[in-house]
C-alpha cells in the first residue's frame, strides 16, 4: 500500500465534514481552571515546558482518546507526561501521590464547590 | 530577514509530517496550495523544535498568507472573494508563479 | 474519516469510575467506550485525581505554592469578554483610538486599563465589505489575555472542522446571515498571533454612551460568529 505523504493528524481537522455545532456551554470547574493555571505557570514562569509540548502530547493521544477525553483531561494528561519526561517527578512519586489523593475521596466524589456548578 | 514580501505569491509545501510524535502548525487543508502574503508577523521560535522542549532558535519569519476559498475547496459555496488568512512559517513556503488565481 | 464527533463528546448519562493501577497514565479503555464527559458532575475521575496529585507534587517540590495557583486562577477569571467589549465600544466612539487599536493593539488596550501580557494580537475590523471570523483548527488558540478562556463550542470538532470550509453555513447556525456580496474572511490561528474581531457598530446607537455600547457587545461578536445588534 502506498503511503499517504500528506497524511493529516487526527487533530488537524480543518475542512472535514462534521455535524451541527453544540452551542451549550459549561462553566469551567475549579479543577479545570487549576489545570489551566498549572500549565500557564509551567510555561510562562517556570519554563518547564512549552505550549508546543502541550500540543504535541495532546496530538499523540490515540484518536479515540482524543475524542473521548474532555478538554482539560487532555491537558492534564499531556502536562503530566511532559513533566515526567522532564524528570520533574518520577512515575513512582506520581503513582504514590495519586493513591494518596484517591484515599481522600472514599466515596469517589469531589468536595462541594470544586465541581463547577450550572451553566 | 524575511524572504518574502507582502503581496508575494507563495505555495505551501506538500510534505509529509512524521506525526506523531512530531508537531507542526501547518494544517493539511492548505498544504500544496498557493496564496498571497498578507503580512509579515515578525520572527518567532520554531514550534517544531519547541515541541520537543528545545529552545526553538533561531527565530523563523512568520507570515499571514491569504488563500481564496474557492482555491482550497473545489466545491466551495459562497462568495467568489471569500478568503482564509492563516499563519505559516517561512520554511513551509516556496515562491509561486503568477499573481491572481491558482491551481492546486 | 468519521464525522459528527464533537470535541466535547457525548455524555452517556452515567459516570464511570475507573479503578486502574496507578501506573497507567492513560486509563483509556477502548473496550469500554464511556467518555468522561460530564464536566459538571462531581465524580472524582482519574484525571481530577491526577490534577490534584500533580499540583501537590509541584507544591511539595517547592516549584509552586497553592497561592500561586490561586492567583493564576483569579487572574484568568478576571479576563472576560467584558474587557473586549470595552475596547470595542471605545473604538466605536473614538476614531483615533480605533486607529491606534489596529496599529498597536497592546498599547491601545492598555489605555482602557487591560494588560494583554505577551499576547500578539491582531484586531480584525468588520466593514460593510468584509466580515471576519476566527478559529483555531489545530487546537484552541484564542485571545485569552483579553477575552478569557474560550467557550466549549470554539474548541469543538464541529466548529473547528466546518468553519474553514463552510463559514456561511456555520454563521447561519449562529443566526448570522452574511449578504451574498460581502466577503467572509476566516482567520485560522495556527501560530503566534491571536485575533479579535472589531464588529460593526449597529445603526441607531448614536446617542448611546460608551458604557451602553459596551453592554451590547457579546463575546461571540468578537469571535465573529455574530454581529452586534441593538
Amino acid at each position: 500500500m502506498e503511503r499517504d505523504f500528506t497524511a493529516r493528524g487526527h487533530h488537524d481537522m480543518g475542512g472535514l465534514p462534521a455535524g451541527d455545532i453544540d452551542r451549550e456551554e459549561h462553566d469551567y470547574a475549579l479543577w479545570e481552571k487549576r489545570v489551566d493555571a498549572l500549565m500557564m505557570i509551567c510555561t510562562n514562569r517556570l519554563k518547564l515546558m512549552t505550549v508546543d509540548q502541550l500540543r504535541k502530547g495532546i496530538e499523540a493521544l490515540p484518536p479515540s482518546a482524543y475524542d473521548d477525553m474532555t478538554y482539560y483531561e487532555r491537558w492534564i494528561s499531556s502536562v503530566t507526561n511532559t513533566l515526567l519526561e522532564r524528570g520533574v517527578f518520577t512515575a513512582d512519586e506520581l503513582g504514590a501521590k495519586i493513591e494518596e489523593v484517591r484515599a481522600r475521596y472514599p466515596d469517589g466524589v469531589m468536595p462541594e464547590g470544586s465541581a463547577g456548578g450550572g451553566c | 530577514m524575511a524572504r518574502f514580501a507582502v503581496g508575494d505569491r507563495v505555495r505551501v509545501h506538500k510534505q509529509f509530517p512524521p506525526t506523531p510524535p512530531s508537531h507542526i502548525r501547518t494544517p493539511y487543508y492548505v498544504r500544496g496550495h498557493a496564496g498571497i502574503v498578507e503580512r509579515i508577523c515578525g520572527a518567532f521560535r520554531n514550534p517544531e523544535e519547541l515541541a520537543f522542549g528545545r529552545d526553538g532558535a533561531p527565530e523563523i519569519p512568520l507570515y499571514r498568507v491569504r488563500f481564496r476559498q474557492k482555491d482550497l475547496w473545489s466545491d466551495y459555496e459562497g462568495h467568489e472573494d471569500d478568503k482564509i488568512d492563516i499563519e505559516i512559517f517561512e520554511f513551509w513556503l516556496d515562491r509561486a508563479e503568477g499573481s491572481e488565481g491558482e491551481t492546486a | 474519516m468519521s464525522t459528527g464527533h464533537d470535541d466535547q463528546g457525548h455524555d452517556h448519562g452515567h459516570h464511570h469510575h475507573h479503578d486502574h493501577d496507578h501506573d497507567h497514565l492513560h486509563p483509556y479503555d477502548p473496550e469500554h467506550h464511556h467518555p468522561h464527559r460530564a464536566d459538571q458532575d462531581d465524580s472524582m475521575t482519574y484525571y481530577r485525581l491526577m490534577e490534584e496529585a500533580v499540583r501537590e507534587l509541584m507544591i511539595d517540590k517547592g516549584l509552586v505554592t497553592a497561592d500561586d495557583i490561586r492567583a493564576e486562577v483569579e487572574a484568568m477569571d478576571a479576563r472576560t469578554p467584558a474587557n473586549g467589549a470595552l475596547v470595542v465600544a471605545r473604538a466605536w466612539t473614538d476614531a483615533d483610538f480605533k486607529t491606534r487599536l489596529i496599529a498597536s493593539p497592546k498599547e491601545a488596550i492598555a489605555e482602557v486599563g487591560h494588560d494583554i501580557g505577551p499576547m500578539k494580537l491582531i484586531v480584525l475590523e468588520n466593514t460593510p465589505e468584509v466580515h471576519n471570523v476566527v478559529v483555531c483548527t489545530l487546537c484552541s488558540c484564542y485571545p485569552r489575555w483579553i477575552l478569557g478562556i474560550p467557550p466549549d463550542w470554539y474548541k469543538s470538532r464541529s466548529y473547528r472542522s466546518r468553519v474553514v470550509r463552510e463559514p456561511r453555513a456555520v454563521l447561519r447556525e449562529f443566526g448570522t446571515e452574511i449578504a451574498d456580496n460581502r466577503e467572509v474572511r476566516v482567520h485560522d490561528s495556527t501560530a503566534d498571533m491571536r485575533y479579535m474581531v472589531l464588529p460593526m457598530r449597529p445603526e441607531g446607537t448614536d446617542s448611546m454612551s460608551e458604557e451602553e455600547l459596551a453592554a451590547l457587545v457579546h463575546r461571540d461578536s468578537m469571535i465573529g460568529v455574530t454581529e452586534v445588534s441593538v
